[in-house]
């Protein structure tokens, strides 16, 4: 029986579909929750009470929202491209989904435990955007359009510090396999030593997913709803999915590379009696409270600081501590030696 | 198959699963949903009143600058990512190449700031 599972081929795809479910599953529901999460917890600072009619504390309310959003028409407006209109929401979605398979929850428990897996996480992220260029383009509407602009433009100028991020965590790891990262970090989070880039890269995710205070792509009060404005129905949801789950990947990411992942903080007693994949939900529930908690204390960005934040403050910075950080390491042969 | 192609086996696998459940989430709304367009409700969205005239447009140049920039920086850092893995066997020599790499580059990113390709107003 466990060689069936082991050897044939189709036991392989069956085995590693269920295990890819095991995950994409628990996403899902964690997305609709975090919906629910970030409304009450918004109430919550804001002094109201959120959403509390649909079952208990409002826990059914995003599926009430699920099914309104399937029985709404799906509006694809006259000048649109239909194949590219319906196309965009669903490579957020996929795009969203398919990063997880290398994200590892627990040791060696990585779906695909390839040996660049970061750098695999860093690309996908980076096809994001064309997921929003399209939807803008295609939708052939003004505020889609000015929306999918300024969306592509902010995630690329964010994205380049969090690249030189990551390459400083590689400096103190030796090498790009998620497993690895954590591993590198028994004796100390790299939260400590690399505070600065910590923070750096959690400012970048912001930016990355279109978050407030960089949500401008999405700016309401400017642009009503920047480039999905004119989807409807489940192509919208589809879209709402999909940020949801990237902002649950960054994330998971900013655990992975910063807060240690699966270990247990300090590596002592009373906490590693605690299994390793709750302290890793753990750790990103605390990331996605940051994230809301962001969202309702600071005011938006205007268009022009969040670029001179991004190319005038962050690359230069980013730049001069990896040089730093590399000089450091070699000065005081500190570097991680090939295995 | 080679045992390493065999490691992104799953992340196949994921892509099919996604595009399932986007497929279905599409489809089950487009037969759930009762579907009645009409020109109006088909235009595009301009705050209530008809649009004046095609999105396709010109817009401003800066964004196509950003991309350039990105470009530049963005093959720096996929440069970047072999040398930080290797460094600890590569040593001095491999640290004060990519030092220079990085001085060349810094060059021209402070001749990219006095030029004002950064500012955005």
């Amino acid at each position: 029986m466990v060689e069936f599972f082991t050897t044939n081929p189709f036991g392989i795809l069956i085995l590693t579909v269920v295990k890819a479910l095991l995950i994409l599953g628990p996403l899902l529901v964690a997305v609709a929750m975090m919906t629910l999460a970030e409304r009450k917890i918004m109430a919550a600072i804001q002094l109201r009470r959120g959403p509390n009619v649909v079952g208990p504390f409002g826990l059914l309310q995003p599926f009430a929202d699920a099914i309104k959003m399937l029985m709404k028409e799906t509006i694809i407006p006259t000048g649109a491209n239909r194949t590219l209109f319906l196309m965009a929401p669903m490579l957020t979605f996929a795009l969203a989904m398919i990063a997880w398979a290398v994200i590892p929850v627990n040791d060696g428990w990585a779906i695909a435990d390839i040996n660049v897996g970061i750098l695999y996480l860093f690309a996908v992220s980076s096809l994001g955007v064309y997921g929003i260029i399209i939807a803008g383009w295609a939708s052939n509407s003004k505020y889609p359009f000015l929306g999918a602009l300024r969306s592509a433009a902010q995630m690329v100028s964010y994205e380049v510090s969090m690249g030189f991020v990551i390459v400083t965590v590689l400096l103190c790891v030796g090498s790009m396999n998620l497993n690895a990262i954590v591993k590198a970090q028994e004796t100390i989070w790299f939260v400590i030593p690399l505070f600065p880039m910590a923070v750096i890269f959690f400012i970048s995710t912001l930016a990355e997913t279109n978050r407030s205070p960089f949500d401008l792509p999405e700016g309401e009060s400017e642009i009503v709803a920047g480039f999905f404005v004119e989807y409807s129905s489940m192509s919208f949801a589809l879209f709402f999915l999909g940020e949801y789950a990237n902002m649950f990947l960054m994330a998971a990411m900013t655990t992975i590379l910063f807060l240690g992942g699966w270990l247990a903080p300090f590596g002592i007693e009373p906490f590693t009696w605690i299994p390793g994949p709750i302290w890793f939900i753990l750790k990103i529930c605390a990331v996605m409270f940051v994230f809301v908690w962001v969202r309702a204390t600071f005011p938006r960005y205007r268009y022009d600081q969040l670029m001179r934040l991004g190319w005038k403050v962050f690359l230069p910075f980013s730049l001069f501590y990896l040089v730093l950080v590399a000089g450091v390491l070699l000065a005081f042969g500190w570097l991680p030696t090939a295995a | 198959m080679s045992p390493v192609l065999f490691e992104y086996f799953p992340i196949l696998v994921f892509m099919g699963i996604a595009a399932v459940i986007a497929l279905a989430m599409v489809g089950g709304s487009l037969l759930a949903a009762r579907q009645k367009p009409y020109a109006e409700k088909l235009s595009a969205y301009e705050c209530g009143f008809e649009a004046f005239d095609d999105a396709r447009r010109r817009f401003d140049v800066r964004f196509y600058l950003v991309a350039i920039l990105f470009i530049i920086f963005d093959l720096e850092v996929a440069f970047l990512f072999p040398w930080a893995v290797s460094l600890g066997s590569i040593g001095v020599f491999g640290f004060w190449s990519m030092v220079a790499f990085l001085g060349v580059l810094t060059v021209g990113f402070i001749y990219e700031w006095r030029k004002g390709a950064l500012d955005w107003e």
